[in-house]
């Protein structure tokens, strides 16, 4: 047997044996997603298990080195987990902002301090993190932000504004985007960290459509951050930002895949509306939908493993996250609406112990911001336009 | 395996790249139109195709082939749709030749293949949708059998040297059990072709099999089994015209992302404006998804993989979808002059939409996705 194969066998048995059967199911609402952090309570016992588990192996970030809290998994063997967690439905050990955006920015960008200090709590989920990025005067146009950094020797002082902070009411963390000159746009920002504990720091939450409020508006107003917190070059902080935000449309458009293809919706359809003589979902036009899409969402799933292939060989464009951004999130909420019209009234229900709390409408409403949120769906398709094919202007 | 192309296979392309944009470029189809060419395509591009190994792309080396895969007849075929080569590679190189791998026929067939003297055509369709309705019967006669019945939508069938016939000699019209695969040559009695010129300007025959007797041994696998072997040929059949489709659809953004740089409204470049650039981009995240489920079907056939089947209409539909919104798109961009016979872009649609139509449209395959996943 190859090593691969061996490595195969070994992954899925270990997994067999240590993924409880709770956690092999759908992720059923918000409250039911681990994100970690200072203030974490698990939704139960298999949950925290399932975390100790896996980040006992380093397997929360099966490609971080093992120094900091990795795997130290080669890409090849880093596929091959990610494809038996799949096989086995299991869940995703730990959601977290410090493995899909600040993790890989710090490996890039970080000193080997802060690579030492920080990834091993992302990694255990220790340290829960927040992005500091939009204002409200600075949505897609990001780089005209304000919040503004005073130097003060040893430490920056940070005034200002930040918006759609996700779940900063309930982060440790931040990472932030400040102003530390004026005269350039692009070149005056830095790139810093600071616990949200930090005096001067205070948050909102924004209730949104969905009647949840994961967004938050938050407020600095004379913040210490000690200059060691800074990642990269003083008025570099755009260079880190670019490429975490790859890393977040990367995570963003993971959300274009269906857990274990599009079983989920296929089985919602055929339970609300039934099967026709020949066996076959008797509305015959939401059939002929749901193929369609079907179609789409597993060419994308083969995208979406050309993309990460590409990745790891080096051979991926630069500004090809934007296209799986675009696309992924515009098919999950094709994926959402076709969820809501195949279930009907059922589908509506807002906060019924039977609904979940209302999991389906308020998992539809929230795709909505998917389009928006880390660059809205025309952002991206200028990216393309302008750095893949080339066209001319601006 | 990475989901792109290796080293070989990329070397691969940019030959197979060059030859053909040389040797076939879309003036190449223009010239066998205006010229009305009986053929359909020139049988000196084909044995130039058997000199480059093409021919024999998929058979292995032990039978003069080259021994390669899906993925690498998809890259010849990529190129054939850039620039829209009319040639019985796909039906013959690479649909006949996986019907008949593995069967006592391939000594026969294969050296004529690989020689560029052999045409294969696939006398599969019996309506004007590709259906899993097979009707043409052929009946148990002497030492052999009698076939009745008629195809339609057999590219290349008027001047085939080699016919393959799915025919049915038990059950009923839309069941697999029953089907019998059969290879005949086109010199039958009884077997008469009446070719129409498509829209594409190629060239496609309805087959009439007026009682037509085949030895017993023009049987391709087994009596009432044709199902395996027609299922290679369909699999490799839709995979090809997926990885086609892709070169047409890429040949036509190609053309008008140019055409988007370089012609000039308002004073300034068309491609500057946002409108054009979203609807550009947007085609751009298509093309390349389509390009994604086609290599990924290609590989899984190679690999012999179970998940196969599937993906192969995933491939076929989306890379279908791909390219009709190419072929639109670039028409609308290159506003009126795009409607004009004069530039090549109509002649990317019309060869978008026979392609779409052969081996199944989207729905087709979206419908078939559906029945596999139990919807």
């Amino acid at each position: 047997m190859s090593d691969l194969a061996t490595f195969r066998a070994e992954t899925r048995a270990w997994l067999e044996e240590n993924c409880p059967p709770e956690m092999r199911e759908p992720v059923r609402s918000d409250a039911d997603i681990c994100w970690g952090g200072r203030r974490f309570q698990p939704s139960s016992p298999a949950q925290k298990d399932w975390l100790d588990r896996m980040a006992a192996r380093g397997w929360t970030v099966p490609d971080w080195p093992r120094a900091y809290g990795g795997g130290g998994l080669s890409p090849a063997e880093a596929k091959i987990l990610r494809e038996e967690m799949r096989t086995l439905g299991a869940r995703s050990p730990l959601y977290s902002f410090g493995i899909s955006m600040l993790g890989p920015a710090l490996l890039e960008y970080g000193t080997e301090e802060q690579k030492l200090d920080h990834l091993p709590k992302i990694a255990r989920g220790e340290i829960r993190w927040c992005q500091g990025y939009s204002e409200p005067n600075a949505g897609s146009d990001l780089a005209s932000l304000a919040t503004w950094a005073e130097d003060a020797g040893d430490h920056y002082v940070v005034s200002g504004q930040k918006v759609w902070t996700s779940y900063a009411d309930k982060a440790d963390w931040i990472f932030c985007l400040v102003r530390t000159a004026k005269e350039s746009k692009q070149g005056g920002i830095s790139f810093v960290l600071f616990d949200m504990a930090s005096p001067g720091v205070s948050t909102r939450p924004i209730l949104l459509i969905s009647g949840y409020s994961p967004f938050c508006e938050t407020f600095f107003d004379g913040v210490k951050v000690p200059k060691a917190n800074r990642v990269h070059h003083e008025n570099k902080g755009w260079d880190v930002a670019k490429y975490l935000l790859g890393h977040e449309r990367e995570m963003i458009s993971g959300m274009g895949l269906g857990a274990r293809g599009e079983t989920a919706l296929i089985d919602g359809a055929l339970k609300a509306i039934g099967r026709d003589e020949a066996g076959r979902l008797a509305d015959p036009l939401l059939r002929g939908q749901i193929a369609l899409f079907d179609i789409r969402a597993r060419a994308f799933a083969a995208m979406s493993e050309r993309f990460m292939d590409e990745l790891k060989a080096g051979q991926a464009h630069p500004a090809q996250p934007s296209m799986m951004k675009y696309y992924g999130t515009e098919l999950n909420k094709a994926r959402h609406e076709l969820v809501m019209a195949a279930g009907g009234s059922a589908a509506l229900e807002w906060e019924s112990e039977r609904s979940h709390g209302g999991a389906k409408p308020r998992a539809w409403l929230r795709t909505k911001a998917n389009s928006i949120e880390g660059g809205t769906s025309e952002i991206q398709l200028n990216i393309i336009a302008k750095r893949i094919l080339d066209l001319p202007g601006a | 395996m990475p989901l792109f192309l290796n080293e070989e296979q990329s070397m691969l392309r940019d030959t197979a790249r060059d030859f053909i944009g040389d040797a076939a470029p879309p003036s190449h189809l223009r010239g066998l139109r205006d010229a009305n060419d009986p053929t359909g395509f020139s049988r000196d591009l084909w044995k130039q195709f058997a000199e480059l190994g093409f021919t024999g792309i998929l058979i292995p080396e032990a039978q003069g082939g080259l021994g390669l895969g899906h993925v690498e007849a998809g890259v010849v075929l990529e190129e054939i749709g850039r620039n829209l080569s009319p040639s019985p590679f796909l039906s013959t190189a690479v649909a006949a030749v996986a019907a008949l791998s593995d069967t006592p026929h391939a000594a026969n067939v294969f050296p004529g293949i690989v020689s560029g003297d052999t045409v294969a055509a696939l006398a599969i369709d019996e309506g004007p949708k590709h259906r899993d309705h097979i009707a043409l019967r052929a009946e148990r006669a002497g030492n052999g059998f009698r076939l009745s019945g008629t195809k339609r939508f057999v590219t290349h069938g008027h001047i085939a040297d080699l016919i393959l016939v799915a025919a049915r000699t038990a059950g009923a019209p839309g069941e697999q059990a029953g089907l019998t695969l059969f290879l005949l040559d086109r010199d039958r009695a009884g077997l008469s072709a009446d070719a129409h010129r498509l829209a594409d300007a190629g060239l496609a025959a309805d087959l009439v099999f007026d009682g037509v007797e085949v030895d017993a041994d023009a049987v391709v696998g087994e009596v009432d089994a044709g199902a395996v072997p027609l299922a290679r040929l369909l699999a490799a059949g839709r995979t090809g015209a997926a990885a086609e489709l892709l070169g047409v659809g890429a040949g036509a953004m190609d053309r008008t992302v140019g055409y988007l740089k370089e012609r000039r409204q308002f004073g300034q470049p068309i491609g500057s404006f946002q409108a054009l650039q979203h609807r550009a981009a947007h085609l751009y995240s298509e093309m390349e998804v389509a390009r994604a489920a086609v290599l990924k079907a290609q590989q899984l056939l190679d690999a012999g993989d179970a998940a196969a089947d599937e993906a192969v209409s995933v491939a076929k539909a989306m890379s279908g979808l791909a390219a009709t919104l190419a072929v639109q798109e670039g028409i609308q961009m290159h506003g009126g002059i795009g409607m004009t016979d004069e530039y090549d872009i109509g002649f990317f649609m019309k060869r978008a939409r026979v392609l779409a139509e052969f081996f199944g449209d989207a729905n087709y395959h979206a419908d078939r996705l559906a029945v596999a996943s139990g919807y």
